[in-house]
Protein backbone atom coordinates (compact mmCIF):
# COMPACT_ATOMS: atom_id res chain seq x y z
CA UNK A 1 0.00 0.00 0.00
CA UNK A 2 1.03 3.60 -0.49
CA UNK A 3 2.86 5.46 2.24
CA UNK A 4 2.48 8.32 4.12
CA UNK A 5 4.88 11.20 4.22
CA UNK A 6 4.95 14.17 7.24
CA UNK A 7 6.47 17.35 6.15
CA UNK A 8 8.66 18.36 10.08
CA UNK A 9 9.32 21.73 10.38
CA UNK A 10 12.13 22.33 12.40
CA UNK A 11 13.21 25.66 14.18
CA UNK A 12 17.06 25.98 14.66
CA UNK A 13 17.56 22.69 14.93
CA UNK A 14 14.21 21.70 17.02
CA UNK A 15 11.05 20.28 16.21
CA UNK A 16 8.00 21.65 18.31
CA UNK A 17 4.73 20.38 18.46
CA UNK A 18 3.72 20.94 14.99
CA UNK A 19 6.37 18.54 13.75
CA UNK A 20 5.03 15.54 16.00
CA UNK A 21 1.76 16.29 15.18
CA UNK A 22 2.28 15.73 11.30
CA UNK A 23 3.95 13.15 12.23
CA UNK A 24 1.31 11.37 14.68
CA UNK A 25 -0.87 11.54 11.90
CA UNK A 26 0.69 9.97 9.13
CA UNK A 27 1.83 7.06 11.41
CA UNK A 28 -1.47 6.61 12.05
CA UNK A 29 -2.70 6.80 8.38
CA UNK A 30 -0.44 4.68 7.49
CA UNK A 31 -0.95 1.81 10.17
CA UNK A 32 -4.94 2.35 9.05
CA UNK A 33 -3.51 1.93 4.99
CA UNK A 34 -1.24 -1.25 6.33
CA UNK A 35 1.69 0.67 5.07
CA UNK A 36 4.28 2.72 6.62
CA UNK A 37 5.00 6.09 7.77
CA UNK A 38 8.42 8.45 6.86
CA UNK A 39 9.02 11.54 7.64
CA UNK A 40 10.89 14.73 5.45
CA UNK A 41 12.43 17.71 7.34
CA UNK A 42 14.51 20.55 5.32
CA UNK A 43 17.48 21.94 7.00
CA UNK A 44 20.27 24.38 6.44
CA UNK A 45 23.34 22.37 6.18
CA UNK A 46 25.38 21.43 9.47
CA UNK A 47 22.20 22.46 11.69
CA UNK A 48 22.42 20.04 14.90
CA UNK A 49 19.44 18.12 14.43
CA UNK A 50 18.12 14.94 16.28
CA UNK A 51 16.18 13.62 12.91
CA UNK A 52 15.74 10.19 14.61
CA UNK A 53 13.29 11.54 17.73
CA UNK A 54 10.78 11.70 14.84
CA UNK A 55 10.78 7.95 15.06
CA UNK A 56 9.51 7.56 18.47
CA UNK A 57 6.13 9.60 16.73
CA UNK A 58 5.75 6.66 14.20
CA UNK A 59 8.46 7.42 10.98
CA UNK A 60 9.68 4.71 10.21
CA UNK A 61 12.80 6.52 8.04
CA UNK A 62 13.72 10.48 8.04
CA UNK A 63 15.07 11.68 5.28
CA UNK A 64 16.90 14.91 6.30
CA UNK A 65 17.19 16.59 3.05
CA UNK A 66 20.36 19.49 3.87
CA UNK A 67 21.44 22.24 1.62
CA UNK A 68 22.56 26.00 2.48
CA UNK A 69 19.98 27.19 0.55
CA UNK A 70 17.35 25.74 3.21
CA UNK A 71 18.37 27.51 5.82
CA UNK A 72 15.81 30.22 5.93
CA UNK A 73 12.37 29.56 3.90
CA UNK A 74 12.91 30.14 0.21
CA UNK A 75 10.06 28.35 -2.09
CA UNK A 76 11.98 28.51 -4.84
CA UNK A 77 14.46 26.50 -3.02
CA UNK A 78 12.02 23.90 -1.15
CA UNK A 79 9.91 23.29 -3.72
CA UNK A 80 11.95 21.13 -6.04
CA UNK A 81 13.99 19.31 -3.34
CA UNK A 82 10.45 18.43 -2.00
CA UNK A 83 8.68 17.80 -5.22
CA UNK A 84 11.47 15.33 -5.93
CA UNK A 85 11.13 13.20 -2.79
CA UNK A 86 7.45 12.84 -3.04
CA UNK A 87 7.93 11.64 -6.83
CA UNK A 88 10.56 9.44 -5.91
CA UNK A 89 9.02 7.72 -2.78
CA UNK A 90 5.66 7.19 -4.38
CA UNK A 91 3.93 8.53 -1.71
CA UNK A 92 -0.36 8.14 -1.15
CA UNK A 93 -0.85 11.02 1.49
CA UNK A 94 1.40 13.82 2.00
CA UNK A 95 0.71 15.64 5.35
CA UNK A 96 1.85 19.27 6.31
CA UNK A 97 1.58 21.42 9.10
CA UNK A 98 -0.54 24.37 8.14
CA UNK A 99 1.41 26.86 9.23
CA UNK A 100 2.67 30.09 7.87
CA UNK A 101 5.58 28.12 6.23
CA UNK A 102 3.30 25.05 4.94
CA UNK A 103 0.51 27.16 4.12
CA UNK A 104 2.74 28.85 1.39
CA UNK A 105 4.71 25.37 0.80
CA UNK A 106 1.95 23.01 0.51
CA UNK A 107 -0.05 24.36 -2.62
CA UNK A 108 3.19 24.71 -4.78
CA UNK A 109 4.30 21.23 -4.07
CA UNK A 110 0.29 20.50 -5.25
CA UNK A 111 0.25 22.94 -8.42
CA UNK A 112 3.45 20.49 -9.48
CA UNK A 113 2.36 17.40 -8.97
CA UNK A 114 -0.95 18.11 -10.07
CA UNK A 115 -3.20 17.24 -7.00
CA UNK A 116 -5.63 19.09 -5.19
CA UNK A 117 -5.02 20.49 -1.75
CA UNK A 118 -7.38 20.60 1.42
CA UNK A 119 -5.72 23.22 3.79
CA UNK A 120 -6.05 23.63 8.00
CA UNK A 121 -7.88 19.91 8.09
CA UNK A 122 -9.30 19.16 11.91
CA UNK A 123 -9.93 15.77 11.20
CA UNK A 124 -8.55 12.85 8.52
CA UNK A 125 -9.47 9.26 8.01
CA UNK A 126 -8.66 6.99 5.52
CA UNK A 127 -11.19 4.30 4.26
CA UNK A 128 -10.69 1.80 1.66
CA UNK A 129 -8.01 4.00 0.06
CA UNK A 130 -9.71 7.11 -0.43
CA UNK A 131 -8.66 9.75 2.51
CA UNK A 132 -11.51 12.16 4.05
CA UNK A 133 -11.01 15.03 5.86
CA UNK A 134 -13.14 17.82 7.95
CA UNK A 135 -11.86 21.53 7.18
CA UNK A 136 -13.17 24.42 8.65
CA UNK A 137 -14.94 27.39 5.85
CA UNK A 138 -16.23 31.07 6.74
CA UNK A 139 -13.57 31.17 9.36
CA UNK A 140 -14.43 28.28 11.11
CA UNK A 141 -18.69 29.50 10.99
CA UNK A 142 -19.02 25.67 9.20
CA UNK A 143 -17.36 22.75 8.71
CA UNK A 144 -16.73 21.10 5.52
CA UNK A 145 -16.47 17.22 4.85
CA UNK A 146 -14.90 15.72 2.17
CA UNK A 147 -12.92 13.03 -0.17
CA UNK A 148 -10.10 13.68 -1.41
CA UNK A 149 -9.78 11.55 -4.75
CA UNK A 150 -6.21 11.97 -5.91
CA UNK A 151 -3.09 10.31 -5.46
CA UNK A 152 -0.91 11.69 -3.03
CA UNK A 153 -3.75 13.16 -1.39
CA UNK A 154 -2.27 16.87 -0.01
CA UNK A 155 -3.49 17.71 3.47
CA UNK A 156 -1.88 20.37 5.92
CA UNK A 157 -3.24 19.94 9.29
CA UNK A 158 -4.02 22.25 11.78
CA UNK A 159 -1.97 23.25 14.64
CA UNK A 160 -2.87 21.70 18.14
CA UNK A 161 -5.39 19.66 17.10
CA UNK A 162 -4.44 16.49 16.86
CA UNK A 163 -2.53 14.65 19.56
CA UNK A 164 1.16 13.86 19.42
CA UNK A 165 1.41 10.18 20.12
CA UNK A 166 5.20 8.70 21.24
CA UNK A 167 6.30 5.33 21.87
CA UNK A 168 9.63 3.77 22.18
CA UNK A 169 10.30 3.32 18.64
CA UNK A 170 12.90 4.48 17.00
CA UNK A 171 13.21 5.28 12.95
CA UNK A 172 16.33 4.96 10.75
CA UNK A 173 17.63 8.65 9.46
CA UNK A 174 19.03 9.02 5.97
CA UNK A 175 20.53 12.66 4.83
CA UNK A 176 20.37 13.94 1.00
CA UNK A 177 21.67 16.91 -0.10
CA UNK A 178 19.80 18.43 -3.54
CA UNK A 179 21.25 19.50 -6.52
CA UNK A 180 20.13 23.33 -6.04
CA UNK A 181 21.16 25.99 -8.35
CA UNK A 182 20.76 29.35 -6.19
CA UNK A 183 21.57 31.53 -9.25
CA UNK A 184 18.49 30.51 -11.14
CA UNK A 185 16.30 31.76 -7.89
CA UNK A 186 13.84 34.59 -8.55
CA UNK A 187 13.10 34.95 -5.26
CA UNK A 188 15.77 36.36 -2.33
CA UNK A 189 15.45 36.49 1.28
CA UNK A 190 17.04 39.50 2.03
CA UNK A 191 16.18 40.45 5.74
CA UNK A 192 14.40 38.76 8.47
CA UNK A 193 13.26 40.67 11.87
CA UNK A 194 11.68 39.02 14.86
CA UNK A 195 11.28 35.60 13.83
CA UNK A 196 14.04 34.26 15.78
CA UNK A 197 13.13 35.82 19.22
CA UNK A 198 11.34 32.53 20.27
CA UNK A 199 8.27 33.84 20.62
CA UNK A 200 5.51 31.10 19.72
CA UNK A 201 3.26 32.48 16.54
CA UNK A 202 -0.27 33.13 17.60
CA UNK A 203 -1.34 30.13 15.34
CA UNK A 204 0.77 27.56 16.81
CA UNK A 205 0.42 29.15 20.40
CA UNK A 206 -0.56 26.81 23.07
CA UNK A 207 -1.93 29.72 24.91
CA UNK A 208 -3.52 32.57 23.90
CA UNK A 209 -3.37 35.63 25.89
CA UNK A 210 -5.93 37.90 23.82
CA UNK A 211 -6.54 41.20 24.09
CA UNK A 212 -9.36 44.09 22.27
CA UNK A 213 -10.43 47.42 22.71
CA UNK A 214 -11.60 47.09 26.24
CA UNK A 215 -7.86 47.51 26.41
CA UNK A 216 -8.26 51.48 26.33
CA UNK A 217 -4.47 52.22 24.91
CA UNK A 218 -1.95 50.39 23.25
CA UNK A 219 0.60 50.87 26.07
CA UNK A 220 -1.71 48.75 28.41
CA UNK A 221 -0.61 45.50 26.18
CA UNK A 222 2.81 45.87 29.10
CA UNK A 223 -0.20 43.77 31.21
CA UNK A 224 -1.36 41.28 28.84
CA UNK A 225 2.52 40.78 28.08
CA UNK A 226 3.05 40.14 31.60
CA UNK A 227 0.29 37.21 31.87
CA UNK A 228 2.03 35.91 28.66
CA UNK A 229 5.23 35.94 30.21
CA UNK A 230 3.80 34.11 32.87
CA UNK A 231 2.22 31.52 31.47
CA UNK A 232 5.45 29.77 29.53
CA UNK A 233 7.65 29.59 26.34
CA UNK A 234 3.88 27.91 24.25
CA UNK A 235 1.99 31.29 25.19
CA UNK A 236 1.69 33.94 21.99
CA UNK A 237 -0.41 37.61 22.52
CA UNK A 238 -3.67 37.66 20.41
CA UNK A 239 -5.26 40.66 19.47
CA UNK A 240 -8.81 41.65 18.04
CA UNK A 241 -9.50 42.63 14.66
CA UNK A 242 -10.61 46.33 16.25
CA UNK A 243 -7.47 46.79 17.99
CA UNK A 244 -5.10 45.85 15.01
CA UNK A 245 -7.70 48.37 12.58
CA UNK A 246 -6.76 51.40 15.18
CA UNK A 247 -2.82 50.26 14.71
CA UNK A 248 -2.14 49.28 18.28
CA UNK A 249 -1.01 45.85 17.51
CA UNK A 250 0.49 43.99 14.49
CA UNK A 251 -2.06 42.29 11.79
CA UNK A 252 0.26 39.24 12.99
CA UNK A 253 -1.73 38.84 15.98
CA UNK A 254 -5.04 39.10 14.69
CA UNK A 255 -7.77 36.42 15.94
CA UNK A 256 -10.97 35.58 13.81
CA UNK A 257 -12.03 36.48 9.96
CA UNK A 258 -9.08 38.63 8.36
CA UNK A 259 -6.52 36.83 10.80
CA UNK A 260 -5.80 33.64 12.35
CA UNK A 261 -8.27 31.47 13.30
CA UNK A 262 -6.67 29.07 16.17
CA UNK A 263 -7.44 26.03 18.44
CA UNK A 264 -5.06 26.30 21.64
CA UNK A 265 -5.51 24.44 25.06
CA UNK A 266 -5.96 27.65 26.33
CA UNK A 267 -7.13 31.06 25.39
CA UNK A 268 -7.56 34.56 27.39
CA UNK A 269 -9.91 37.28 25.54
CA UNK A 270 -9.41 40.26 27.56
CA UNK A 271 -11.49 43.14 26.84
CA UNK A 272 -13.02 41.46 23.85
CA UNK A 273 -16.73 41.51 23.31
CA UNK A 274 -16.85 38.82 21.02
CA UNK A 275 -18.08 39.84 17.35
CA UNK A 276 -19.44 36.88 15.29
CA UNK A 277 -15.95 36.87 13.61
CA UNK A 278 -14.06 36.79 16.20
CA UNK A 279 -15.94 33.67 17.89
CA UNK A 280 -15.32 31.87 14.57
CA UNK A 281 -11.71 32.56 14.86
CA UNK A 282 -11.18 30.87 18.11
CA UNK A 283 -14.15 29.17 19.44
CA UNK A 284 -12.42 25.73 19.01
CA UNK A 285 -10.01 26.11 21.66
CA UNK A 286 -9.95 23.61 24.04
CA UNK A 287 -10.26 26.28 27.37
CA UNK A 288 -11.90 29.63 26.73
CA UNK A 289 -11.56 32.03 29.73
CA UNK A 290 -13.35 35.73 29.71
CA UNK A 291 -12.49 39.04 31.36
CA UNK A 292 -14.60 41.57 30.97
CA UNK A 293 -16.82 44.10 32.86
CA UNK A 294 -19.99 43.73 30.63
CA UNK A 295 -21.66 40.98 31.85
CA UNK A 296 -23.90 40.89 28.25
CA UNK A 297 -20.66 40.46 26.35
CA UNK A 298 -21.21 38.31 23.56
CA UNK A 299 -17.53 36.30 24.39
CA UNK A 300 -19.42 35.14 27.37
CA UNK A 301 -21.74 33.34 25.45
CA UNK A 302 -18.70 30.73 24.22
CA UNK A 303 -16.56 30.92 27.33
CA UNK A 304 -16.19 28.24 29.96
CA UNK A 305 -15.19 30.61 32.59
CA UNK A 306 -15.71 34.61 33.02
CA UNK A 307 -15.07 36.99 35.35
CA UNK A 308 -16.89 39.85 35.42
CA UNK A 309 -15.06 43.27 36.29
CA UNK A 310 -12.34 45.84 35.49
CA UNK A 311 -9.75 44.26 33.43
CA UNK A 312 -7.20 46.61 34.85
CA UNK A 313 -7.70 45.00 38.49
CA UNK A 314 -8.46 41.66 37.38
CA UNK A 315 -5.17 41.16 35.31
CA UNK A 316 -2.33 41.78 37.34
CA UNK A 317 -3.50 39.77 39.99
CA UNK A 318 -4.30 36.94 37.54
CA UNK A 319 -0.67 36.95 36.45
CA UNK A 320 0.39 37.83 40.34
CA UNK A 321 -1.43 34.04 41.18
CA UNK A 322 -0.26 32.25 38.45
CA UNK A 323 3.15 33.78 38.84
CA UNK A 324 2.66 32.51 42.54
CA UNK A 325 1.65 28.50 41.38
CA UNK A 326 5.11 28.54 39.18
CA UNK A 327 7.37 29.68 41.94
CA UNK A 328 5.29 26.69 44.41
CA UNK A 329 6.40 24.08 41.22
CA UNK B 1 3.27 48.75 -14.87
CA UNK B 2 0.39 46.77 -15.89
CA UNK B 3 -1.67 44.82 -13.26
CA UNK B 4 -3.93 42.06 -12.73
CA UNK B 5 -5.87 41.32 -9.46
CA UNK B 6 -7.79 38.16 -8.99
CA UNK B 7 -10.84 38.79 -6.62
CA UNK B 8 -13.69 36.32 -5.53
CA UNK B 9 -17.49 37.38 -4.24
CA UNK B 10 -17.72 35.99 -0.96
CA UNK B 11 -20.25 36.36 2.09
CA UNK B 12 -19.97 39.39 4.33
CA UNK B 13 -17.49 38.72 6.68
CA UNK B 14 -20.05 39.78 9.70
CA UNK B 15 -22.67 37.42 7.98
CA UNK B 16 -23.98 34.55 10.39
CA UNK B 17 -23.64 30.97 8.25
CA UNK B 18 -26.59 28.95 8.13
CA UNK B 19 -26.49 25.25 6.18
CA UNK B 20 -29.26 24.89 4.16
CA UNK B 21 -31.59 21.58 3.77
CA UNK B 22 -29.30 20.01 1.23
CA UNK B 23 -26.83 19.78 4.02
CA UNK B 24 -23.88 20.93 1.38
CA UNK B 25 -24.51 24.59 0.39
CA UNK B 26 -25.47 27.20 2.69
CA UNK B 27 -28.45 29.24 3.30
CA UNK B 28 -27.63 32.37 0.78
CA UNK B 29 -30.88 34.47 1.39
CA UNK B 30 -30.34 37.18 3.20
CA UNK B 31 -26.32 36.90 3.10
CA UNK B 32 -24.99 40.20 1.52
CA UNK B 33 -21.90 39.21 -0.39
CA UNK B 34 -19.27 41.46 -0.84
CA UNK B 35 -15.00 40.88 -2.66
CA UNK B 36 -13.18 39.07 0.04
CA UNK B 37 -11.65 41.57 2.38
CA UNK B 38 -8.02 40.40 1.27
CA UNK B 39 -8.75 40.67 -2.35
CA UNK B 40 -9.60 44.56 -1.35
CA UNK B 41 -6.40 45.05 0.07
CA UNK B 42 -5.24 43.53 -3.24
CA UNK B 43 -6.68 45.59 -5.25
CA UNK B 44 -6.59 49.02 -3.26
CA UNK B 45 -2.60 47.84 -3.54
CA UNK B 46 -2.71 48.21 -7.29
CA UNK B 47 -4.33 50.79 -7.81
CA UNK B 48 -2.00 52.64 -5.04
CA UNK B 49 0.39 51.70 -7.69
CA UNK B 50 -1.04 53.15 -10.33
CA UNK B 51 -1.52 56.14 -8.70
CA UNK B 52 1.78 56.30 -7.35
CA UNK B 53 3.37 55.74 -11.29
CA UNK B 54 1.32 59.17 -12.20
CA UNK B 55 -1.71 56.51 -13.60
CA UNK B 56 0.67 54.77 -15.99
CA UNK B 57 -0.27 51.34 -16.77
CA UNK B 58 -3.46 49.55 -16.34
CA UNK B 59 -5.27 47.60 -13.45
CA UNK B 60 -7.39 44.90 -14.70
CA UNK B 61 -9.84 42.16 -11.99
CA UNK B 62 -10.32 38.83 -12.83
CA UNK B 63 -12.95 36.65 -11.26
CA UNK B 64 -14.25 33.25 -11.66
CA UNK B 65 -17.89 32.85 -10.40
CA UNK B 66 -21.15 33.02 -11.58
CA UNK B 67 -23.01 36.06 -13.27
CA UNK B 68 -23.68 37.71 -10.04
CA UNK B 69 -20.06 38.20 -9.46
CA UNK B 70 -20.32 41.29 -12.12
CA UNK B 71 -21.14 43.37 -9.25
CA UNK B 72 -18.14 42.62 -7.27
CA UNK B 73 -16.10 43.56 -10.31
CA UNK B 74 -17.93 46.99 -10.62
CA UNK B 75 -17.32 47.46 -7.31
CA UNK B 76 -13.03 47.53 -8.31
CA UNK B 77 -13.80 49.42 -11.44
CA UNK B 78 -15.72 51.54 -9.04
CA UNK B 79 -12.56 51.53 -6.83
CA UNK B 80 -10.69 52.46 -9.97
CA UNK B 81 -9.60 49.41 -11.93
CA UNK B 82 -9.80 49.88 -15.64
CA UNK B 83 -11.35 46.80 -16.76
CA UNK B 84 -12.30 43.53 -15.36
CA UNK B 85 -13.36 39.88 -17.01
CA UNK B 86 -15.69 37.79 -15.43
CA UNK B 87 -14.69 34.13 -16.07
CA UNK B 88 -18.42 32.43 -15.95
CA UNK B 89 -18.13 29.21 -14.16
CA UNK B 90 -17.97 26.93 -11.04
CA UNK B 91 -15.98 27.57 -8.17
CA UNK B 92 -15.27 24.22 -6.03
CA UNK B 93 -13.14 23.20 -3.08
CA UNK B 94 -10.90 22.05 -5.23
CA UNK B 95 -8.53 25.06 -5.37
CA UNK B 96 -6.52 23.91 -8.39
CA UNK B 97 -9.62 23.33 -10.56
CA UNK B 98 -9.73 27.07 -10.07
CA UNK B 99 -6.35 27.93 -10.36
CA UNK B 100 -6.31 25.91 -13.87
CA UNK B 101 -8.90 28.19 -15.02
CA UNK B 102 -7.58 31.42 -13.92
CA UNK B 103 -3.65 30.42 -15.42
CA UNK B 104 -5.33 29.58 -18.82
CA UNK B 105 -6.63 32.98 -18.99
CA UNK B 106 -3.45 34.53 -18.31
CA UNK B 107 -1.41 32.77 -20.51
CA UNK B 108 0.44 34.80 -22.64
CA UNK B 109 -0.37 37.92 -20.57
CA UNK B 110 2.39 40.35 -20.26
CA UNK B 111 1.28 42.04 -16.89
CA UNK B 112 3.71 42.75 -14.55
CA UNK B 113 2.06 41.83 -11.38
CA UNK B 114 -0.35 39.35 -10.51
CA UNK B 115 -2.28 39.76 -7.57
CA UNK B 116 -4.38 38.23 -5.08
CA UNK B 117 -5.53 38.26 -1.79
CA UNK B 118 -3.97 35.66 0.80
CA UNK B 119 -6.98 33.42 0.89
CA UNK B 120 -10.50 33.87 -0.04
CA UNK B 121 -13.13 34.33 3.10
CA UNK B 122 -14.94 31.44 2.36
CA UNK B 123 -12.81 28.38 1.70
CA UNK B 124 -10.48 29.55 3.77
CA UNK B 125 -7.93 27.28 1.61
CA UNK B 126 -5.01 30.12 0.97
CA UNK B 127 -3.64 28.54 -1.82
CA UNK B 128 -5.30 29.60 -5.51
CA UNK B 129 -2.21 32.11 -5.73
CA UNK B 130 0.68 30.03 -5.35
CA UNK B 131 -0.89 27.33 -7.52
CA UNK B 132 -1.67 29.90 -10.66
CA UNK B 133 2.38 30.88 -9.82
CA UNK B 134 3.55 27.74 -10.27
CA UNK B 135 0.74 26.64 -13.34
CA UNK B 136 1.88 29.58 -14.82
CA UNK B 137 5.62 29.70 -14.38
CA UNK B 138 5.86 33.25 -12.51
CA UNK B 139 7.75 33.39 -9.24
CA UNK B 140 5.13 34.27 -5.86
CA UNK B 141 5.57 35.74 -2.64
CA UNK B 142 2.57 35.21 -0.31
CA UNK B 143 1.43 36.66 2.89
CA UNK B 144 2.53 40.22 1.26
CA UNK B 145 1.55 43.17 3.66
CA UNK B 146 3.10 45.84 1.61
CA UNK B 147 5.95 46.30 -1.48
CA UNK B 148 7.64 48.55 -3.10
CA UNK B 149 8.18 47.88 -7.40
CA UNK B 150 12.26 48.53 -8.10
CA UNK B 151 12.96 48.37 -11.91
CA UNK B 152 12.38 44.38 -12.22
CA UNK B 153 12.04 43.29 -9.13
CA UNK B 154 9.48 44.01 -5.77
CA UNK B 155 10.41 44.12 -2.61
CA UNK B 156 8.00 42.84 -0.51
CA UNK B 157 7.22 43.00 3.34
CA UNK B 158 6.29 39.17 4.22
CA UNK B 159 4.78 37.85 7.58
CA UNK B 160 6.05 35.13 8.53
CA UNK B 161 6.00 33.60 12.21
CA UNK B 162 6.61 35.56 14.93
CA UNK B 163 8.41 38.45 12.74
CA UNK B 164 8.22 39.61 9.20
CA UNK B 165 11.08 39.68 6.43
CA UNK B 166 11.98 41.17 3.30
CA UNK B 167 11.50 39.22 0.17
CA UNK B 168 12.76 40.37 -3.42
CA UNK B 169 10.99 38.51 -6.42
CA UNK B 170 11.95 39.26 -10.09
CA UNK B 171 9.10 40.54 -12.17
CA UNK B 172 6.60 39.28 -12.97
CA UNK B 173 5.48 38.25 -10.48
CA UNK B 174 2.70 36.92 -8.35
CA UNK B 175 2.16 38.47 -4.84
CA UNK B 176 -0.34 37.42 -2.48
CA UNK B 177 -1.55 39.92 -0.39
CA UNK B 178 -2.53 39.98 3.71
CA UNK B 179 -4.17 42.76 5.58
CA UNK B 180 -1.10 45.91 5.71
CA UNK B 181 -1.40 49.08 5.79
CA UNK B 182 -3.16 49.84 3.50
CA UNK B 183 -7.29 50.55 4.11
CA UNK B 184 -8.99 49.68 0.88
CA UNK B 185 -10.99 52.76 -0.37
CA UNK B 186 -15.22 52.88 -0.57
CA UNK B 187 -16.02 53.62 -4.10
CA UNK B 188 -17.10 57.51 -4.14
CA UNK B 189 -20.05 58.43 -6.43
CA UNK B 190 -17.85 59.93 -9.28
CA UNK B 191 -16.07 56.28 -9.04
CA UNK B 192 -19.69 54.16 -9.33
CA UNK B 193 -20.57 56.62 -12.55
CA UNK B 194 -17.50 55.90 -13.82
CA UNK B 195 -17.21 52.55 -13.41
CA UNK B 196 -20.38 51.84 -15.48
CA UNK B 197 -18.78 52.77 -18.86
CA UNK B 198 -15.73 50.51 -18.23
CA UNK B 199 -15.33 47.49 -19.86
CA UNK B 200 -16.04 44.45 -18.28
CA UNK B 201 -16.11 41.44 -20.71
CA UNK B 202 -17.71 38.13 -19.73
CA UNK B 203 -17.14 34.47 -21.39
CA UNK B 204 -17.66 31.00 -20.26
CA UNK B 205 -14.80 29.32 -17.77
CA UNK B 206 -12.69 26.22 -18.50
CA UNK B 207 -13.27 24.42 -15.01
CA UNK B 208 -11.97 20.87 -15.04
CA UNK B 209 -13.92 18.73 -12.60
CA UNK B 210 -13.52 19.02 -8.65
CA UNK B 211 -11.40 15.90 -7.30
CA UNK B 212 -12.40 17.24 -4.08
CA UNK B 213 -15.65 15.57 -3.40
CA UNK B 214 -17.71 17.39 -0.67
CA UNK B 215 -19.97 14.84 1.16
CA UNK B 216 -21.70 17.73 3.31
CA UNK B 217 -21.22 20.85 5.54
CA UNK B 218 -21.83 20.67 9.16
CA UNK B 219 -22.18 23.93 11.91
CA UNK B 220 -19.15 23.74 14.67
CA UNK B 221 -20.44 22.07 17.72
CA UNK B 222 -22.40 24.24 20.71
CA UNK B 223 -19.95 25.07 23.46
CA UNK B 224 -20.75 23.51 26.86
CA UNK B 225 -22.64 25.91 28.82
CA UNK B 226 -20.00 28.00 30.96
CA UNK B 227 -20.19 29.85 34.39
CA UNK B 228 -19.27 33.09 35.69
CA UNK B 229 -16.49 31.94 38.39
CA UNK B 230 -17.49 35.61 39.82
CA UNK B 231 -17.04 39.66 40.11
CA UNK B 232 -13.71 41.77 39.98
CA UNK B 233 -10.28 40.12 41.30
CA UNK B 234 -11.36 38.11 44.28
CA UNK B 235 -12.53 35.64 41.56
CA UNK B 236 -8.80 35.17 40.36
CA UNK B 237 -7.57 32.46 42.76
CA UNK B 238 -10.67 30.43 42.09
CA UNK B 239 -10.76 31.16 38.63
CA UNK B 240 -6.56 29.89 38.93
CA UNK B 241 -8.06 26.93 40.65
CA UNK B 242 -10.26 25.54 38.42
CA UNK B 243 -7.83 25.97 35.31
CA UNK B 244 -5.20 24.58 37.31
CA UNK B 245 -7.28 21.11 38.98
CA UNK B 246 -10.49 20.57 36.71
CA UNK B 247 -9.36 21.97 33.13
CA UNK B 248 -5.88 21.11 33.46
CA UNK B 249 -4.95 24.00 31.87
CA UNK B 250 -1.91 26.09 33.21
Amino acid sequence: MSKVLAVAEQRDGKFGSGAHEVVSVSARLAQDLGSTAHAVVLAGTGVSLDASSLGSFGAEKTVVIEHDALADYNPEAWVGALEHLIREGEYGVVVFSATTLGKDLAPRIAAHLDVPLATDVTAVDVSEGMVSVTRPVFSGKAFAHLEIDASPALISIRPNVFPSVESVAEGEVTTVVPDLNVSDFRIRVVEREGSSDGVVDVSEASVIVSGGRGMKAPENWSLLESLREVLGADAALGASRAVVDAGWRPHGEQVGQTGKTVAPALYIAVGISGAVQHLAGMRTAKTIVAINRDADAPIFGVADYGIVGDLFEVLPRLTDEIADLRAKE
Amino acid sequence: MDVIVCIKRVPDTEARIRIDGSGSSIESSGIKYDMSPYDAFAVEAAIRLKESLQGDGDVSVLTLGDSSSGETLRKALAMGADRAVLLNGQVSLDGLATAKALAAELEGSEADLFLFGIKAADDDQQQVGQMVSVLSGRPCVSGVSSFEIDGHTARCKREVEGGSEIVEVDLPAVLCITKGSNEPRLPALKGIMAAKKKPLEERPAQVSGSRVRLIGLSTPPPRAEGRIVGEGPDAVPELVRILREDAHAI
